[in-house]
């Protein structure tokens, strides 16, 4: 008999220390963090935002979101991505969302490229906190890419009434650019969460 | 490359979003269905993490943060090996772990139980799967913690894990539980998963795992999902 799936456990309200040290200032060191560009590496540098919220609207600050993404190039920093990798650039984020007054998570990142395979380019986000049982797969599609946007088939097979819900709007701010996303668990404007 | 897929997550497995008796899941689990998408390169490659992101001491609980002593508790060593659906190793997986020291209190900042910290003991650490798949970490075991999501609400003893295994589709966040703890019966949290899945999140006792002498051992496996193509592969 083949073995069957280890079953998901919420990640709690004390993963900071284990998981994301450094942004929370524990004495161990954290193997990503908030910030995916470290010198000099192609692209537009963006900072991607947003807040976790859950079904009432208040915001949680106990979140932890990951991002995985491709390179300017549209090329992921893995043995299977079609293009061959960018080892300068890993394209994997972590943030809590506990260290910012407004329970932000604030990635330092850049734009990445389309993948080649049709779809839009996008960022990969991965939800988990206290309260959630199985962490939460979502995409960051960019507000600016509207003609991508229409011809990318996971947001076609999402209805049209929730497709927004993964749009980050783009903003300009006094750093640069800005993609704001927030996730909501639950309530009205629901995001869309996959099953991949 | 791009054609592997990966299994579905098996929901006979996995615990629901909404699971009422743990309350924060009421506000916090989506109520609407998740939308099943075509697993495409975004799902299909996922960081790639391995032996560089492990120093000497981040296996060892028991030492990382010891500052003018050892910790106090009892020493155990946690070993398993980690799976994908067809039994297969799944190779160079960092794997990492954190958890309350022996008297049930977290390092972390907003834990207020009144159970005192151990200034010899951090909580937190990390190992790689080795060719086989295999893994081992020491530490002391974790104790018991009060938790406020209802009326005398103890958490059983547990160790958290996080693995990633060979792309982002088989992402796993987890606990470890240890055998015969009467306090499993009683969490939400172990009860969210179905009968029949739970069990798996109890490891065993293994008298070949213990080490004479020093640490008691604990065996642990983990079942990835299935069919992926593994780094070490291509
Ligand atoms: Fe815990």
């Amino acid at each position: 008999m083949s073995p069957k799936q280890t079953p998901s456990q919420t990640v709690g309200p004390y993963f900071a220390y284990g998981l994301t040290p450094e942004q929370y200032g524990y004495d161990h060191t954290s193997i990503a963090g908030p910030a995916l560009v470290h010198g000099e590496i192609e692209g537009e540098r963006i900072a991607l935002t947003g807040r976790v919220l859950d079904a009432e609207g208040q915001p949680v600050d106990d979140a932890m979101i990951e991002i995985w993404q491709a390179d300017a190039n549209g090329r992921y920093a893995h043995p299977a991505g079609a293009r061959g990798s960018n080892a300068d650039f890993a394209g994997f984020g972590r943030a809590g969302t506990g260290c910012d007054a407004e329970n932000r998570f604030v990635f330092e990142t850049i734009k990445p490229g389309a993948i080649g395979d049709g779809q839009a380019p996008h960022i990969n986000v991965v939800v988990f906190a206290r309260g959630l049982l199985s962490h939460l797969f979502t995409r960051a599609y960019f507000a600016d890419e509207t003609s991508a946007n229409a011809a990318d088939p996971v947001l076609q097979t999402v209805e049209e009434a929730r497709r927004g819900t993964l749009i980050a709007e783009r903003r300009q701010t006094a750093t640069g650019p800005q993609y704001h996303f927030d996730i909501h668990l639950g309530g009205v404007r629901e995001t869309v969460f996959f099953d991949v | 490359m791009s054609k592997h897929h990966v299994r579905q997550r098996d929901w006979q497995s996995h615990p629901p979003y909404t699971h009422p008796p743990y309350k924060s899941t009421m506000l916090r689990g989506p109520s609407k269905p998740l939308v099943p998408i075509a697993q495409t390169l975004s799902e299909l490659t996922g960081p790639v993490f391995g032996h560089e992101c492990v120093a000497e001491l981040d296996s060892d609980l028991t030492k990382n943060g010891a500052k003018n002593g050892e910790p106090l508790g009892e020493r155990i060593v946690v070993t398993g090996r980690v799976l994908d659906e067809d039994g297969r190793p799944v190779r160079n997986t960092l794997i990492e772990v954190w958890q309350a020291n022996a008297a049930g209190r977290y390092i972390h900042k907003v834990d207020q139980h009144a159970a005192p910290l151990d200034p010899n003991f951090f909580g937190g650490g990390r190992c790689v799967a080795d060719d086989d798949g295999r893994y081992r970490f020491y530490s002391v075991k974790p104790g018991a913690y009060p938790w406020g999501n209802h009326h005398n609400a103890w958490r059983p003893n547990h160790i958290h894990f996080s693995l990633f295994g060979p792309c982002l589709a088989t992402r796993l966040v987890t606990q470890m539980y240890f055998p015969g703890d009467p306090l499993l019966d009683l969490d939400p949290i172990y009860q969210s998963v179905p009968k029949g899945a739970r069990e798996r999140l109890v490891s065993t006792f293994s008298i070949d795992a213990t080490e004479p002498g020093f640490a008691l051992g604990y065996v642990f496996d983990i079942v990835l999902r299935g069919g992926a193509a593994t780094p070490m592969e291509t």
